[in-house]
């Protein structure tokens, strides 16, 4: 790989290899969690820090791990961090713990962190590693943290639970438009969101 | 027996994993070009959370659980934090064990899924119905019908969209939209078709 500065490094995984919208990565759990503004930043920062930490250990020990068990030893370097970040979860933001429920346990098969230990930071030195994972991590949150805006300023006239549009319910002039709740408009925001980025930079387009 | 019909009902169609949870989403929109291997997938991830569900389901009420380890003369013992661990350790190893009984008996569907099948590890579809066995805590009847109608929902929306998808090859939407954008608009509108499903009860 050429020399590429830290910039670099943490920048081009949030627009222009963006993890979501160009290598369809990690959307299992990206989308579930949309629906609200402060789920959807503490499931970014726990895919960041999640993503950042295994690229790190994975790297540091990346030399002494047989090639043929390699995936089991990822996913159990994974899974020991996630363990450390849902125990974290439960015991201070517990209320955000349940919210979350099962989408925290899937960031062991999230497809990204998966991705970064085998593509990156296998072979490449702790730090770039680190870097590589804050990055992805970022790409990751910025993407959920535009679908959570848009569902929750539209479908609950909110933001992080703070009201915005007022209400009809509480004597306001807007009237909450229930599509934004539901899980299909995630899917038409991510496609609206891939259609956009695609069209502001053309190398990101499939041709077939 | 209805009871178990409900479970298997709803997880079926009102909670199906990719259309309503997001669970698979990767192996969902990336083998749903061609009916075919859409179906030879959808039933190697059936087949996988109706063995893997019920197994964890029993690790966990008989190892993990606080006081499930009485019979070994430790009442006080709450593994429950090794979960995860243990799960993608159970998942890991059916897989592995499913893939050398297809090479030894089904060499043909072995190679068409090739690739695909160890993939099946972490596939979050897999993993996420033992982790709402979990959550939702279970018993064993419970999470054997719950396995069974989880992976169904995914063959049926696998198939559904690998369908819908043939057919929009004659398509010709924007560029910018060709390819993953389409694909995941096809997918909201049948989230949306199967949330139609929502009212219905069984027994």
């Amino acid at each position: 790989m050429a020399e590429t500065t830290t910039r670099e490094l943490l920048l081009r995984p949030i627009f222009r290899r963006n993890p979501i919208a160009l290598l369809v990565l990690g959307i299992c759990s990206a989308l579930a969690v949309t629906g609200k503004m402060d789920t959807a930043f503490v499931m970014s920062v726990c895919v960041t820090v999640v993503v950042a930490c295994s690229n790190f250990v994975i790297s540091l020990v990346r030399h002494h791990i047989p090639s043929s068990v390699r995936i089991g030893i990822q996913i159990m370097v994974i899974a020991t961090m996630v363990i450390l970040v849902d125990q974290i979860l439960k015991a201070f933001l517990f209320d955000l713990s349940k919210q979350l429920s099962i989408y925290v346990g899937l960031i062991i098969t999230n497809c990204i962190v998966m991705g970064r230990a085998e593509g990156f930071a296998m072979n490449n030195p702790p730090k770039a590693s680190f870097i590589d994972g804050l990055g992805n991590g970022l790409g990751y949150g910025f993407i959920l943290m535009t679908v959570a805006f848009i569902r929750e300023l539209f479908g609950s006239g909110s933001l992080f639970g703070v009201e915005i549009l007022k209400l009809t319910s509480n004597g306001g002039w807007y009237v909450r438009n229930g599509l934004f709740l539901l899980p299909a408009s995630a899917f038409f925001l991510i496609a609206l969101l891939i259609w956009f980025m695609r069209t502001v930079d053309p190398d990101q387009q499939e041709n077939n | 027996m209805g009871h178990y019909l409900n479970i298997i009902f709803t997880s079926l169609f009102i909670e199906n994993l990719p259309l309503s949870f997001f669970l698979g989403m990767c192996t969902f929109l990336a083998i749903s070009k061609k009916v075919k291997t859409a179906a030879g997938l959808g039933i190697a991830v059936l087949t996988l959370t109706a063995i893997t569900v019920p197994i964890n389901n029993y690790i966990l009420n008989d190892l993990l659980k606080p006081g499930a380890l009485a019979w070994a003369g430790q009442p006080d013992i709450d593994l429950t934090f090794l979960g995860f661990l243990i799960y993608i350790g159970v998942i890991a190893a059916v897989v592995q064990i499913m893939e050398m009984v297809m090479d030894r008996f089904m060499p043909g569907l072995y190679n068409t899924l090739g690739i695909f099948l160890p993939l099946l590890t972490v596939n979050c579809a897999i993993f996420g119905a033992t982790l709402f066995m979990v959550e939702r805590d279970y018993t064993f009847g419970e999470s054997v019908a719950y396995g069974i109608g989880a992976g169904g929902g995914f063959l049926l929306a696998v198939v559904a969209l690998a369908g819908i998808r043939e057919k929009l090859e004659y398509a010709n939407p924007p560029a910018g939209l060709r390819g993953l954008g389409l694909t995941f608009i096809t997918a909201g509108l049948m989230a949306l078709a199967f949330m139609g499903l929502g009212g219905l009860k069984l027994g």
